[in-house]
């Protein structure tokens, strides 16, 4: 067969194709029509893996990036992958066929779209199909960057930017944290393949840092997938045109951090905090979720936190399922196993149901002009065929037969009560609550399934507050809700097809330990009058009340105060972070000089000082020093007061000169010390730097020129002395270490190899010729610098007296 | 009424041949005694700006009709140029050489490809010397 990769990037060179197809046949067709060429392509080219994955077979490929650092792009293929795969571009094909009728060919930039659309499904295929896990986690940023540019597709809207920002705020958040955690899988086991990880798991089980690896891991998986409290990006990406609502926010992309629990679920599972998070954390997604879901008056908000409450159940069941790991092979492993099984089965129903009801809900908005509940309602007349595919997929979600969310949920409510009674991690005295919050949490999905039932299509029928003239969709509209409601029905009616072939394979790459036949998990619609079945009833029994008595309760669930939702808070939190960095920066950023010096020089002296005295670096040696002679102590006295003098100096006058005087006593000690060169140099540039600093004394501006003297502040003498206090210790101490003998040796022979007498002419001129090249450079460049401040200005002033 | 600094004139006159003279000598001992291009430019432009302080700069001008920014790029244009010369000749950049030559008047010299190095650092320091007080001067 064609190597695997080739399918992961048809969708990038497809990308790549799309603004010349759009430019120059988009008049003529559709756009979109040929870019479904390729999930469908994709898709029947997936469908013939079908057979032998389902044989136990797995395919692997390789096709090498960066050898030498071992990165590869690693294509495995295998159960899980396979179900995944055939999602995304199942569902991809469907998701394009339907806005082909949604995004209008005139109005809409459908380059952009399509561009996106593709990027996000190639990086999705890559996510699922990468046994590298440094190629899984470039692909898994890829779909958080290509989801950003879905999301803010209408750009000038204010909302999409936001709901954008915040998506892409919180997923990369995640996707930094995977990050680190891969890079610790990896350091553990020394190996980036998924596989060999799975193969070396003693390695990594034992190891200090497994905990930090897997809650990273987690953070990513959590974030990706809108579970508490990470889920308030969800429902504000549901600004992007519903096509991508219904292909991103609830079959794909939500389903990554799904898809990595379930991957690294031999690797991490059968430990207690995996456990507890995964299965913890999904059932407080699920309830909070249902709970936020029955306040929302905008379907596609409703739907959003449907899809929250929804990963949170397969996240828990997925936890639930880990505990097959710890258990092994034996009776109460399969018990847990049929758990995961439960996940990949809810997963793929929840593709199903959740893709066609985000159709519908476009459906609506697009024929109606509405997507608000409170202005909705009696639809059922208008839209017949709507309606029965949001009956159908509404039913599914809330779990009754004869649909598929049925037989899912049945499992999870099978898979709770057995936890209930693990016995293990501690779950002995609180394990109870497992059933009875996944049971209440049943209650709400069912009430806000019943809510976005007959609020939208029940009722009366009230054309005065739509916008449009409604009648039913498109026939194109409605093809891919129906193909996808039909699947609902006939994956009820026979779910041990999808099993067999694709579940089953999917379980063996979820729970590789676990030597499951098909024959443990025949999915039954009837199972006997047992514990599940009765919490169905009662679900539907307390649904329904609750449904009929919403007027009364519902207004006090809605009137939930703002101040306690997350997304407040996450707004406050970034609110505050940029107000917080502002003021900070403010405060140091002064823009003053001065307060720059001290820093400058506060950090001078800690560090050097504390190196001094923190390395033992401070002794000292004068044993080598030489006599201090008269000549020597008068100079240094003459220049301490005309140090002093320059410090005290009442006008800036005195200051130059005592400056000038300093800088005579210099070349004074250059004659003392035998330094001619030097002497004669600082003789001339002493008399030129005065001259100058006279002549900017002259040009200071008339106005404020106050003569006074320097005033005193406290911080700068501290930091002053602190600093000369550092720099003659240090010179001090260095003094009296000699490491090595000087060089001087050599230059003494100045005569025989340059042929001067002069040494420091020598080594200036030859030895060292380059420092003096670079020096006259410097100084050239200093010239240059002062004729053109100086000639920039003159003729700036002359443009402006002209002007 | 222009002052009549004539006293101040005729020292010039006589003082900047002398400066002159000595800057040169600065320039030309400096293999071998103190001095060298850096001093040697140096107390060439200090002569140069006595020129200018007491005769004024329009008049200078005229008789030295040197552009000092020009000045200043050939002498760093020499520096690397000898710099050059020793890769020509397949050494390494600045490799410096010198020899005894028999000259009919001096007798025997040394001749030092670094005298030519000194002379590029000469140049840079009277041209930026002059230069920044020019541009300083003509800022009015």
């Amino acid at each position: 067969m064609v190597p695997f990769y080739a399918f992961i990037f048809l969708p990038f060179i497809f990308a790549i194709i799309v603004p010349f197809l759009y430019k120059y046949l988009n008049r003529q067709i559709h756009t979109g029509w040929f870019v479904l060429l390729v999930p469908l392509s994709i898709f029947i080219y997936l469908l013939l893996y079908i057979p032998s994955v389902a044989a136990g077979e797995t395919y692997r490929y390789t096709l090498p990036w960066i050898p030498t650092l071992e990165i590869n792009l690693t294509s495995y293929l295998d159960g899980l992958s396979l179900l995944f795969g055939l999602l995304i571009s199942g569902v991809g094909a469907l998701v394009i066929l339907y806005s082909i009728f949604y995004m209008s060919k005139e109005r809409e930039a459908l380059h952009n779209f399509y561009v996106y659309l593709l990027m996000f499904m190639g990086a999705m295929l890559g996510v699922v199909f990468s046994d590298h896990l440094l190629v899984f986690y470039g692909f898994w940023e890829l779909t958080s960057v290509s989801s950003f540019l879905l999301i803010s597709y209408w750009y000038e809207r204010r909302s999409s930017r936001q709901g954008a920002l915040k998506a892409m705020l919180i997923t990369v958040f995640g996707g930094f944290g995977m990050l680190a955690g891969f890079i610790m899988l990896i350091l553990m086991a020394d190996t980036y393949s998924i596989r060999e990880l799975i193969a070396n798991l003693d390695v990594i089980q034992n190891h200090e840092l497994f905990l930090p690896a897997m809650l990273c891991v987690l953070v990513g998986a959590f974030t990706k997938s809108a579970q508490f409290p990470f889920s308030i990006w969800l429902p504000d990406a549901m600004e992007a045109p519903t096509p991508v609502s219904s292909y991103l926010h609830s079959a794909t992309m939500v389903k990554a951090g799904i898809y990595l629990v379930a991957r690294m679920t031999p690797i991490f599972g059968g430990s207690s905090v995996w456990f507890w998070l995964v299965a913890g954390v999904g059932l407080i997604t699920l309830l909070y979720g249902s709970l936020t879901a029955i306040r929302q008056t905008d379907l596609k908000a409703l739907l959003a936190y449907s899809t929250i409450s929804q990963l949170g159940l397969i996240m828990c069941l997925l936890g639930v399922g880990s505990l097959a790991v710890y258990f092994g092979p034996g009776e109460s492993g399969t018990v847990f196993t049929v758990a995961t099984f439960a996940a990949l089965f809810h997963l793929f129903n929840h593709s199903t149901f959740k893709g066609s009801l985000f159709m519908v809900v476009g459906i609506i908005d697009h024929e109606t002009g509405r997507r608000d509940i409170r202005f909705l309602g009696g639809l059922m007349q208008v839209m017949p065929i709507t309606f029965t595919i949001a009956l159908i997929s509404g039913l599914s979600m809330a779990g009754l037969p004869p649909f598929n969310g049925f037989l899912s949920k049945e499992m999870f409510f099978g898979a709770v009560n057995e936890v209930s009674q693990a016995g293990i991690f501690g779950l002995g005295s609180i394990g109870v609550g497992f059933p009875i919050i996944a049971w209440v949490a049943s209650i709400f999905t069912f009430v806000y399934c019943m809510i976005f039932i007959f609020k939208t299509f029940g009722g009366r029928f009230r054309p005065e507050k739509l916008t449009r003239e409604v009648h039913e969709a498109p026939l194109g509209m409605l093809i891919s809700p129906l193909v996808l409601g039909a699947l609902v029905i006939l994956i009820f009616f026979f779910p041990n097809v999808l099993g067999k072939l694709i579940l089953t394979p999917a379980l063996t790459a979820v729970l590789p330990m676990m030597d499951v036949t098909p024959y443990d998990l025949k999915i039954s619609a009837w199972h006997g009058l047992n514990l599940e079945l009765l919490m169905t009833f009662s679900v539907i029994i307390f649904g329904l009340l609750l449904f009929k008595t919403a007027k009364r309760w519902i207004v006090a669930l809605r009137g939930f105060p703002q101040g306690l939702m997350l997304s407040h808070w996450f707004n406050r939190g970034i609110e505050g972070t940029e107000k917080l960095s502002g003021s900070l920066t403010n405060r140091y950023m002064t823009g003053s000089l001065r307060h720059y010096l001290i820093y400058i020089f506060s950090f001078f002296v800690l560090l050097l000082l504390s190196s001094l005295l923190g390395l033992y670096g401070l002794h000292f040696d004068f044993s080598q020093d030489a006599p201090i002679g008269f000549f020597e102590a008068g100079l240094v006295i003459a220049m301490i007061i005309a140090a002093i003098t320059v410090l005290m100096a009442g006008n800036r006058i005195i200051a130059i000169v005592a400056l000038g005087a300093m800088g005579y006593m210099i070349s004074m000690f250059f004659v003392i010390f035998r330094a001619p060169d030097l002497a004669l140099t600082q003789m001339v540039v002493e008399t030129v730097t005065t001259v100058l600093f006279l002549l900017c004394f002259y040009h200071l501006p008339k106005l404020k020129k106050n003569i006074e003297r320097i005033s005193f502040k406290l911080t700068n003498v501290i930091i002053s002395l602190a600093m000369g206090l550092t720099v003659s210790l240090l010179a001090l101490s260095a003094n009296g270490h000699k490491l090595f003998e000087p060089i001087t040796a050599f230059f003494e022979n100045a005569y025989e190899l340059a042929g001067a007498k002069n040494i420091v002419n020598a080594i200036l001129v030859d030895f060292r010729g380059f420092d003096t090249l670079l020096e006259i450079s410097v100084l050239t460049i200093a010239g240059l610098g002062v004729y053109l401040l100086v000639h920039q200005r003159v003729k700036r002033r002359e443009s402006n007296e002209t002007e | 009424m222009k002052p009549n600094d004539v006293i101040l004139r005729s020292v010039t006159r006589v003082a900047a041949v002398i400066i002159l003279t000595f800057s040169i000598y600065l320039f030309m001992n400096g293999h071998h005694h103190p001095g060298g291009g850096f001093i040697g430019g140096l107390s060439t432009a200090s002569a140069i700006v006595l020129l200018y302080l007491s005769f004024g700069i329009e008049k200078v001008r005229e008789n030295i009709r040197l552009d000092f920014k020009k000045l200043a790029a050939i002498g760093v244009l020499i520096a690397v140029g000898t710099g050059m010369a020793g890769v020509v000749f397949g050494q390494p950049f600045l490799t410096q050489t010198f020899g005894h030559v028999d000259l009919p008047i001096f007798g025997d010299t040394e001749l030092a490809s670094a005298l030519i190095f000194d002379t590029g650092v000469a140049l840079a320091v009277i041209g930026t010397a002059v230069n920044i007080i020019l541009s300083i001067s003509e800022d009015r």
